[in-house]
């Protein structure tokens, strides 16, 4: 039993905090989010030189890692920093898909996406999946000629508007929940019938709706086999699940740091308010929370190789405590801040969007609670 | 990064098993299991089992007839023990003042008291409580005065845990009515059947005697009893409350608890299927197995922590907030999963002897009693808000 980062492991920490540090400051970030682009390539490459994309690949896969705990440990210091690049979608959702069920062809990708050149963002929700893995109603049509013809809408797209190639979900079979008829296919940007619906986010990073009208596609596109995906996308998912419990734990972090020392030099009444046991008490309960968030990490962390059961619930029982406990770390934090916590201007606010916004991302508290109990069954039966 | 046990540690949990497979008698981990009460000979039964192994006294150092185990060992052998259904072994001699006298005690002490604890011919209870001193524990007001070659005690413990089984009670006393609160008390060991000494019963909520009153009217003590020195008990008394807990969160009680409530919600039916299959009771239950797959991990966390040579000061804190919150949370679901028949209960059910009849299914015996008795847990050992001021203090600084 041993709960010490590798040495190589603390040692990117460091460096990716620091770079953060040193270039990522609130005053840049707020520029970044408000920018047109909604992100910086500038951080981008330096993400890619020191090998921060690299490291949530494997090293088959040409990256330098890929292990539960090199997720762990990198999406803790974006949610340190609430870095919007989308490491996210491309590395880790993207870029596993390419190297689980890629071929040669589509797996030359990889090194371009790891050296920052090509940015990749997964389109599978739908508007009326709300976070169901297998409701998927974009359709797949393969011609006579051999080419397939996508027809559909996806929802919510990380950094779409950036990225240039889309990994989209599309049924080529069944009916709209069934988890066979699943298809995966390469679609670049610019692709003739790809539409993008842009918008800002409240919590920093732009997404896009995209409209897919007749969009025509060589056979090579498709990623994998026909059909198959369901099981690919969900270990594909798993691992996004792990990054933003992460990353959430990261901002927790941040935010409770923050709060304690408002409580500490704030003073009310002639006393720092810290002093007051109301606000002393409900600090406590969040210390205790977020050490019970890190704990749901690093057990999502360590069964990401586990068999699928294991592996599953742990995950959905990691998402659904980062859940809850970052919507608390959220409330809380703003409510012991007082009326500074409500502005723009005081960093913890961002911090509070974060937490609150992860919950909107590969499945809420509640859907993964239910989750957690249907795999449950399954161990049962 | 590994959740792993070593191959030694495995190692040694396999031991454990075994020892458990073979010595621990299937009638009383049938009683642990079933929640009916243990008598005082089945306690001091499963004391004589441990001792004879040598284990009895897993928190002492070797020569002193402990094990010298690990932290990561003790903890290893406590959730096994209640996986296992094991009795709980009887906190106050073994785990309360041995690690005292060990730490305060002189040789003669620690030569006297130390193998009675063992061998079971002293069965001790604590005199911490009285009615004014509850969480401010160091406004006890029963006093100690010196008279020659004794203390005269004068005053009334309360709370005592099984004080009608016992023989012998550790005090804190004052010694010294002028000075601070804190250092004007000392750490006596009081004879129960000294003259003056008497003990009567509290009846908790669910009618049963688990606590008592001890009064003390001009109790003579040998000042050979007086631990430490003189007006610095309150060392003493720290000390006790901080000791290394490794079990303070009680993930072994918790697992083996959701375990058997998890086999109740099969077996129950609500509206033609399994209460485990109803979603709001099969999302209670999950909401507590996830809380307490994290709790597992924090708990190893520190441990693993104190293996390596950290200090668990207020951490214990934490897991004992939230390990007493799981286990409360559990017998509120094993109450409600009995549905009306958690209403019914007859004290006598949960006797090893009891001949009579019980309504509804014989395992919702004692579920609402469980559910109101293990209401202590938030209370006793430093109440949850109590430890919420410790972490406060010594992990927020606040």
């Amino acid at each position: 039993m041993n709960f010490e980062h590798t040495e190589e492991r603390r040692m990117l920490a460091d460096s990716l905090r620091r770079l953060i540090a040193e270039q990522y400051g609130f005053e840049h970030r707020n520029q970044v989010i408000q920018s047109e682009a909604g992100m910086s390539r500038a951080m981008w490459q330096q993400l890619a030189d020191m090998g921060v994309i690299g490291a949530l690949l494997r090293e088959a896969d040409g990256g330098y890692g890929g292990g539960g705990f090199d997720i762990a440990v990198v999406f803790e210091e974006i949610g340190r920093g609430l870095l919007v690049e989308p490491l996210l979608g491309s590395a880790v959702l993207v870029g596993e898909a390419i190297a689980s069920a890629g071929t040669p062809a589509q797996r030359a990708l990889l090194e371009q996406i790891i050296a920052g050149q090509t940015l990749a963002a997964l389109a599978h929700d739908e508007a009326d999946s709300h976070y169901e893995l297998h409701h998927v109603t974009t359709r797949a049509e393969q011609q006579a000629d051999g080419r397939w013809r996508l027809d559909g809408h996806k929802a919510v797209v990380l950094q779409a508007q950036a990225a240039d190639l889309f990994l989209v979900s599309a049924r080529s079979a069944g009916n709209s929940d069934d988890s066979a008829g699943i298809s995966l296919f390469l679609v670049p940007a610019g692709t003739p019938g790809l539409q993008l619906q842009d918008s800002a986010t409240i919590d920093g990073g732009r997404v896009a709706d995209l409209l897919l009208q007749g969009v025509t596609l060589d056979p090579d596109a498709l990623l994998g086999q026909a059909g198959d995906a369901a099981a690919l996308l969900e270990r594909v998912i798993g691992r996004g699940i792990l990054a933003l419990c992460a990353e959430a734990l990261g901002a927790m972090e941040v935010a409770k740091t923050a709060t304690l020392d408002y409580l500490r030099t704030r003073k009310q009444f002639g006393l720092p308010i810290g002093s007051f046991q109301a606000l002393q008490h409900r600090m406590a309960d969040l210390l205790l929370e977020v050490e019970q968030a890190r704990s749901a990490v690093i057990n999502a962390a360590a069964a990401l190789e586990a068999d699928r059961v294991t592996r599953e619930r742990a995950l959905s029982a990691a998402k659904f405590s980062i859940g809850r406990i970052g919507a608390l770390v959220a409330e809380e934090s703003i409510q012991l801040h007082g009326g500074i916590g409500m502005t723009w201007e005081l960093p913890l606010s961002h911090y509070a969007k974060r937490l609150v916004m992860i919950d909107h991302q590969l499945g809420d508290e509640d859907h993964h609670l239910q989750r957690h109990i249907a795999l449950g069954r399954e161990t049962r039966t | 990064m590994d959740l792993n046990f070593t191959p030694a540690e495995t190692a040694f949990r396999d031991s454990v098993r075994a020892f458990l497979a073979e010595k621990l008698p299937a009638s009383l981990a049938e009683k642990v299991a079933s929640g009916k009460h243990l008598s005082r000979d089945d306690m001091t039964q499963w004391h004589a089992i441990l001792n004879e192994r040598g284990w009895l006294a897993n928190h002492w150092p070797k020569e002193y007839g402990g094990t010298g185990w690990s932290v990561i060992e003790k903890f290893i052998f406590e959730h096994e023990c209640c996986l296992a259904n094991a009795p709980r072994v009887v906190p106050f001699g073994v785990n309360m003042l041995g690690p005292v006298l060990i730490k305060y005690g002189n040789e003669a002490q620690k030569r006297h008291w130390l193998p009675r604890i063992l061998n079971g011919q002293d069965w001790w209870c604590q005199g911490y409580s009285e009615p004014g001193a509850g969480s401010d524990l160091a406004a006890v007001k029963t006093h100690a005065v010196r008279q020659g070659d004794h203390y005269i005690v004068n005053g009334q413990k309360t709370w005592t845990t099984l004080g009608h089984y016992a023989n012998m009670i550790f005090c804190l006393v004052r010694t010294n009515r002028e000075a601070k609160k804190q250092e004007g008390i000392s750490f006596l060991l009081i004879d129960m059947d000294a003259p003056g000494v008497e003990v009567r019963p509290i009846i908790t909520l669910d009618g049963e005697r688990e606590v008592n009153e001890v009064f003390f009217t001009d109790v003579r003590v040998p000042v050979q009893n007086l631990v430490g020195e003189e007006d610095r008990g309150w060392s003493c008394a720290k000390y006790l409350l901080t000791y290394e807990r490794t079990n303070i969160a009680g993930i072994g009680f918790s697992v083996a608890a959701l375990e058997r409530l998890k086999n109740i919600a099969q077996r129950q039916q609500r509206s033609g299927r399994a209460l485990a299959d109803d979603p709001l009771f099969a999302a209670r239950m999950a909401r507590v197995e996830i809380d307490l797959e994290n709790m597992k991990t924090t708990n190893l966390r520190v441990i693993s922590a104190v293996a390596g040579g950290g200090v668990p000061g207020a951490e214990s804190s934490m897991l004992k907030i939230r390990g007493t919150e799981i286990r409360q949370e559990i017998t509120s679901l094993t109450r409600r999963a009995m549905g009306p028949y958690a209403r019914p209960y007859e004290r006598q059910a949960l006797e090893d002897d009891y001949q009579g009849h019980t309504l509804g299914p014989e395992e919702a015996a004692g579920a609402a009693a469980h559910y109101f008795n293990n209401r202590k847990l938030s209370i006793f050992g430093g109440s949850n808000e109590i430890q919420k001021n410790i972490i406060s203090k010594m992990i927020l600084g606040l």
